[in-house]
């Protein structure tokens, strides 16, 4: 709609709708690089907020037949550091710590003796490729119960035998599909998917779900810095899917 | 006068009665002038000489300056804040495209697309995905704001491409690639910009979509399952960045030859001289 005014409203009118728009210009902090590494990091910080009270434990991820699942050498073997440790499988137990009635060292097949769930789930990598595997455990509430832990703690770190370090959120691990995962494709893990024991979860990304695992401990506080070996570096800590 | 963005209105009618009332109540003292120390004789023998003119030519006297306040505030604020988050967004998303730049299989792995890391946001693969996660707010909030102001104002009216503008996108084209004669503006925008800004609003809401579902694709499964699977997913929010790679530059190309009335007023709101009448 056209409107007719003197050149000097107009200026006026201008100039102030402009300042108007000065707080916009708060955006420009996110030029400096110390101040924007701090901000950035807020926001992974409020998204992973969101992200845990948005999650659902009544929600199944995506499960899928044995025609969909890709063949096991296709799945790929990732690992930060060495694909194997050289865990003695013969001597292995699991520590359990922290906020538990029965602390202490559990044999394989004590965890092997709970009940056991099969699923083709979708392996999700933060990189953005995915693969759909065949995985056989038991779920994490299971043996949780087994050792007596304290599930309204807030957390369970998890720390591996190559030194790969992880946390989770209570709700992620109690969820039904979350596994302490000694199987894929129908036989014992192998050395470089992390045998004897690792965490399978997808509703996680693939970097919790961490190898080789060695100790658990249940917590209501995690040690800043020491959340998650990638999350220390910068990835998001809930990586929920 | 409700075309005024502030609580100015006031003002809006002191200048339509001084374009009225002028020559007879004043005529010796156009606003924006300052006001003369000539003896009081000289001022009315001159103010009735000036008073005759008007009467004779009265649409010179008052210099009134043609204009349209063509963007509200809460347009401008979205369209700057979106304007930044997309462009961290696409240098981010490049970056984290890098990760695995493929639609395919992890293995084999074939790199469809080798991404100069000088484009991207965020040195790596984590922190780009922080800038993307913090971004990917302001992204959505001035997206929805955008929506829902043009929705509610029913403002939307001057920029939603509807049916009634498919015959002029032609002619329009026609003008801007091939030279062809310049159909007259009907109103703010015409047929080829509404489909431009149109379609950038449909990418906008598909990237949000399409990402809600790469970033959570379990508590979104349903959203999953509409746009074809996990997968799929994926290369719609890819084409999605496509379609604003591909709006970009001709909307920055036709800010620069439009001049800079026309881009000062997506900071101003107003638009001197419009080229439409009405």
């Amino acid at each position: 709609m056209i409107t007719r005014l003197e050149d000097k409203e107009l200026k006026r009118q201008s100039r102030r709708e402009l300042f108007k728009l000065l707080p916009v210009a708060a955006l420009g902090v996110f030029a400096f690089p110390k101040l924007s590494d701090r901000l950035v990091e807020t926001g992974v910080h409020f998204s992973d907020w969101a992200a845990g009270a948005l999650f659902r434990s009544e929600l199944r991820a995506q499960t899928f037949s044995n025609f969909q699942v890709v063949p096991f050498e296709k799945f790929p073997y990732n690992g930060y550091d060495v694909l194997d440790p050289e865990v003695d499988l013969e001597n292995w137990t699991l520590t359990v710590e922290g906020d538990v009635q029965h602390p202490g060292e559990y044999k394989l097949s004590q965890i092997q003796a709970l009940p056991k769930l099969n699923q083709n789930t979708r392996h999700i990598c933060v990189e953005g490729w995915d693969v759909i595997g065949a995985f056989g455990g038991t779920p994490i509430s299971n043996f949780l119960t087994l050792v007596g832990a304290n599930t309204t703690a807030r957390f369970l770190e998890v720390e591996c035998a190559d030194d790969y370090y992880e946390s989770i959120d209570m709700a992620s691990a109690l969820h039904p599909q979350s596994l302490l995962c000694y199987e894929m494709y129908g036989q014992p893990l192998d050395r470089k998917h992390g045998a004897p024991l690792r965490l399978q979860m997808p509703t996680k990304l693939g970097y919790k779900q961490a190898k080789y695992l060695d100790t658990i401990r249940v917590t209501n506080v995690l040690k800043p810095g020491k959340t998650g070996y990638w999350e220390d570096q910068g990835y998001s800590w809930f990586g929920g899917l | 006068m409700s075309m005024s963005p502030s609580n100015e209105n006031n003002e809006d009618e002191n200048v339509n009665k001084n374009e009225e009332e002028r020559p007879a109540t004043n005529p010796a003292t156009p606003v924006g002038e300052p006001e003369t120390s000539e003896p009081p004789a000289k001022v009315e023998a001159e103010a009735r000489v000036e008073a005759q003119v008007l009467k004779e030519e009265p649409e010179e006297a008052p210099e009134l300056v043609r204009a349209a306040y063509e963007h509200p505030f809460a347009i401008r604020v979205t369209h700057w804040v979106n304007a930044i988050s997309l462009f961290v967004m696409v240098g981010s998303g490049l970056r984290i495209f890098r990760a695995f730049p493929s639609f395919g299989p992890k293995i084999p792995q074939k790199v469809l697309l080798d991404i100069p890391k000088s484009l991207t946001i965020g040195g790596w693969l984590g922190g780009a995905l922080q800038w993307h996660f913090t971004f990917m707010w302001f992204f959505a909030g001035s997206g929805i704001l955008y929506i829902v102001y043009q929705l509610l104002s029913g403002h939307y009216r001057t920029v939603l491409f509807t049916p009634r503008d498919i015959p002029g996108v032609w002619p329009m084209a026609r003008h801007y690639f091939l030279f062809g004669p310049k159909p007259p503006a009907t109103g703010q925008y015409n047929p080829l910009q509404k489909l431009a800004y149109t379609s950038s609003v449909a990418f906008g809401a598909l990237s949000l979509l399409t990402g809600i579902v790469l970033y959570k694709p379990t508590q979104f499964s349903w959203l999953a399952f509409l746009f074809g699977g996990f997968h799929l997913t994926r290369i719609w929010h890819f084409a999605a960045m496509c379609g604003f790679l591909a709006f970009i530059p001709g909307h920055l190309i036709m800010v620069v030859l439009h001049g800079w009335s026309n881009f000062f007023s997506m900071l101003s709101g107003w638009k001197r001289e419009p080229e439409y009448q009405e």
